[in-house]
């Protein structure tokens, strides 16, 4: 996942986490004195489960995108593959792209993040007749 | 009964299907306030409602399209898909508004009426100045502090010439 992280333990600096190029996947390493650490395989999965529930109605899918676009990560485009099908099973089409504007305004300042998604998602896109909201023009005033 | 009708014709809006009719007096009120409400913010992709509640024919029947395969929609369809689930795109979220001339104008606005009381104050508030501003009276009071030549390296004395009595040029 694309992850910026770069935190110092409030209790002092015992450990640190370098700051990564956004693109590369650091390892997720927290200062959790135990408990195991979850990695970014294991957080993707558990998000492109959460999507794929075939049964997923509408919101949990507001409540998953939400909570995902909350957290300090852009998405990696297995996940946002996962939620554009949710919503085609939800006939959803404005969430759709919806989500696609959510995510490039996560990249923030990273412009070469949403091309890159976008990118990987096309296939996806043309399958469900998905347009992005540059297509539509939406990404102008 | 009556509370069941009352929620029917509510419609769309999420509400708790547990209503319950107490000593006779029947279902409270639903207040709008309590009930989810429509909002763009970033943070919030997607919020609780859709934007428009109530679908006109046309956009009914694009809603019904919408079952369908999403690649027989113009492009059209899906921007009118899009404005019905959604109020303003994340660009217009972004826009900033012209509110900071407004807010400038007023303020400058206001200070200049503010100087305007304050000149009326001056004119038929206050009462004369006292007698030690008169010009004869400076004119003394300035004789005086050159005489005791106050400041007279740097400041005042030290910039009156006292042979040709004049300020030094």
């Amino acid at each position: 996942m694309f992850r910026a992280v770069f935190r110092l333990s409030s209790t002092g600096a015992r450990c640190l986490v370098r700051s990564k190029p956004s693109i590369s996947a650091p390892l997720a390493s927290r200062c959790y004195s135990h408990g195991r650490v979850e990695t970014d395989e294991e957080f993707d999965a558990r998000w492109v489960t959460y999507f794929s529930k075939p049964d997923i109605d509408a919101w949990e899918l507001r409540k998953g995108m939400n909570t995902l676009i909350g957290y300090d990560l852009v998405p990696e485009a297995k996940i946002v593959d996962s939620a554009l099908r949710a919503c085609r099973r939800l006939n959803d089409m404005a969430s759709a792209i919806r989500i696609l504007e959510a995510v490039k305004d996560k990249a923030g300042p990273h412009k070469e993040i949403y091309p890159y998604l976008i990118q990987e998602l096309q296939p996806t896109l043309s399958e469900l007749g998905i347009s992005t909201p540059e297509q539509l023009g939406m990404d102008k005033l | 009964m009556l509370a069941t009708r009352a929620l029917r014709l509510l419609g769309k809006r999420a509400i708790s299907t547990s209503v319950c009719v107490r000593g006779g007096h029947g279902v409270a009120k639903i207040e709008a306030y309590t009930l989810p409400a429509y909002f763009d913010r970033r943070e919030n992709p997607l919020p609780d409602i859709c934007y428009v509640q109530d679908l006109s024919a046309e956009q009914a029947s694009l809603k019904e399209k919408e079952q369908g395969s999403w690649a027989a929609l113009s492009n059209e369809e899906k921007v009118a898909l899009y404005r019905i689930s959604f109020k303003q795109s994340f660009a217009e979220m972004g826009e900033g508004t012209a509110e900071w001339k407004s807010v400038i104008g007023g303020v400058l606005f206001v200070v200049g009426f503010t100087g305007l009381i304050v000149l009326w104050q001056r004119k038929y508030v206050y009462g004369p100045v006292p007698h030690t501003f008169d010009p004869e009276w400076k004119a003394k009071e300035l004789q005086r502090m050159l005489d005791m030549r106050m400041n007279p390296v740097e400041g005042l004395s030290a910039k009156w010439d006292s042979e040709n009595k004049q300020w030094k040029k």
